[in-house]
């Protein structure tokens, strides 16, 4: 699975930073930052469809294999 | 005139217009409308009237009927021209269009400001109030004192002020003591939070409750005549000259440090940055938390739920946003426009109900029901696009700790009368009458 943040369109909700700390950080503006650089490894592929999921403006994508 | 000699001579650039507005975008217009002339809402597809005491308390009854109706976009004349847009797709179309749909003025009212000819650097309540592209240049001034790591520890004070308002209640007796949820509780948490930190006086919490009043929701009075807009600007004032005597660690002082380019922004712009603050978290957040209490006393269910697995709050806490959103924004039309189909006229109002979005059932499953732990949720309860509520992660940390510290103290409760809902763009309860049925031991 890869998991991709759209930073153009990301606002600052903080959802994916608070369902899934260890794919993505927020920075001191509150922006997303992904903290993988694509693959997500088999035991949080959960938490970044919940990322994706639940992401307002729909900046995050994730492609399963 | 802003005094322009400080300035760096650089090739190519261009000063930030701030504190100095083109002349005429301060010019409170009237719009041609007169309540009297309208009497209640008999047809919300033609005659919509946020204001209408009849539509808060039964909202998503409107936004239904409305879509069963075949009716993607509401209108009225009320406002001098109001379109309503109900879908999420038609909400998040003109969230996203700023050159069409302006800021200037995000609350509807029976006046609007200046001629919409000239640009909005700044507006009134930056960066609420701003289009781009200033409003990207006030907004991030903001953003750093309202980022997750920020807020994240005020935790622990937002939990004390909740228990102690609790503890305030006095001795409870089971089955027979009334409480009022948002009277008693709901409506101190945020005045009292934003009142910390923007370090102004604890005395004067009472006095913020009625400003936001008259900002939210006298909208139908005349311009001008609402004497509270000017007691605001001049208490603000007379705070920011408190903290230029008496510096101290807190927002206000943060924004008066503040420099753009190396020049400190001017006393209106903290002023009005400030005003933003203090209105935009108070009324919004009590009646988010509000409105989760209200749906608690009803569904014993989902109270259960959050005391047996205290891990489905982290959901909880989004679906009451998604289905109690408190937030209609509006936006007035900058230039002339089709809108599928809409003819939109400059000057125009367009209400943003940001909740109705959240109940769209293309975008959502079972829209209408409140499922506690709803796995996805893209809900827009804090706008979507360049605005987002900047305050978005204070609001959910004041939200989940005071439904949390509620549920616990009192593990059941009902309601007990009549529930009092706000009139206006802020949709919540403003009297909560609840009876406990038993209290934490």
């Amino acid at each position: 699975m890869r998991v991709h943040l759209d930073s153009e369109k990301c606002q600052g909700h903080n959802r994916c930073y608070a369902l899934a700390p260890e794919l993505f950080d927020v920075d001191d503006y509150g922006q997303a930052v992904l903290l993988v650089d694509g693959d997500v490894p088999a035991e949080l592929q959960e938490k970044a469809r919940l990322a994706a999921a639940n992401c307002p403006e729909f900046a995050i994508k994730v492609l399963e294999d | 005139m802003t005094d322009t000699a400080s300035r760096p001579e650089r090739p190519g650039y261009v000063p930030p217009v701030f504190g100095d507005s083109p002349e005429g975008t301060h010019v409170w217009q009237r719009v041609p409308y007169d309540p009297a002339d309208y009497g209640p809402v008999s047809d919300f597809t033609t005659d919509f009237d946020h204001a209408d005491p009849a539509y808060n308390p039964v909202a998503p009854e409107v936004w239904k009927s409305l879509r069963d109706g075949g009716c993607p976009v509401a209108h009225s004349d009320r406002y001098g021209g109001m379109w309503v847009p109900i879908t999420h797709d038609t909400v998040h179309e003109i969230a996203y269009d700023t050159e069409h749909f302006t800021s200037r003025a995000v609350v509807v009212s029976v006046g609007r400001p200046g001629d919409l000819a000239l640009p909005a650097p700044i507006g009134g309540a930056p960066p609420i109030t701003s289009d781009p592209p200033f409003h990207g240049v006030a907004r991030r001034l903001l953003l750093p004192a309202f980022a997750p790591k920020v807020i994240e520890p005020w935790e622990p004070k937002v939990r004390e002020l909740c228990v102690s308002l609790l503890d305030r209640m006095g001795d409870v007796t089971p089955g027979e003591t009334v409480v009022d949820a948002a009277v008693q509780y709901a409506q101190h948490i945020p005045v009292s939070v934003i009142r910390q930190m923007l370090g102004f006086p604890e005395q004067d919490e009472e006095l913020f409750r009625k400003f936001v009043h008259d900002t939210l929701e006298r909208i139908a009075e005349e311009p001008g005549t609402r004497e509270g807009m000017d007691d605001l600007g001049e208490y603000i004032f007379d705070q920011i000259q408190d903290h230029r005597e008496n510096p101290r660690d807190d927002l206000t002082s943060y924004l008066m440090g503040v420099e753009i380019e190396g020049v400190e922004m001017n006393d209106d712009i903290v002023g009005g940055m400030i005003i933003l603050l203090l209105i935009a978290g108070i009324d919004t957040t009590w009646s988010a938390i509000g409105s989760s209490l209200w749906h608690l006393a009803q569904h014993p269910e989902d109270h259960q739920r959050l005391l047996d697995d205290p891990e489905v709050m982290a959901f909880a806490v989004e679906e009451f946003l998604r289905a109690y959103a408190p937030v209609t924004m509006a936006r007035l039309v900058a230039k002339d426009h089709d809108f599928h189909g809409c003819p939109m006229k400059q000057d125009d109002w367009v209400l943003l109900p940001f909740p109705a979005a959240n109940r769209d059932p293309l975008k959502f499953e079972d829209a209408d029901s409140f499922v506690v732990d709803r796995q996805e949720n893209r809900h827009a309860a804090f706008g979507l696009g360049i605005h987002r509520c900047i305050g978005s992660n204070l609001a959910r940390l004041e939200l989940r700790v005071a439904v949390e510290e509620f549920v616990k103290r009192f593990p059941r409760y009902e309601l007990a009368g009549d529930v009092r809902w706000s009139v206006g763009q802020i949709r919540g309860p403003r009297e909560l009458p609840v009876r406990i049925l038993d209290v934490a031991g």
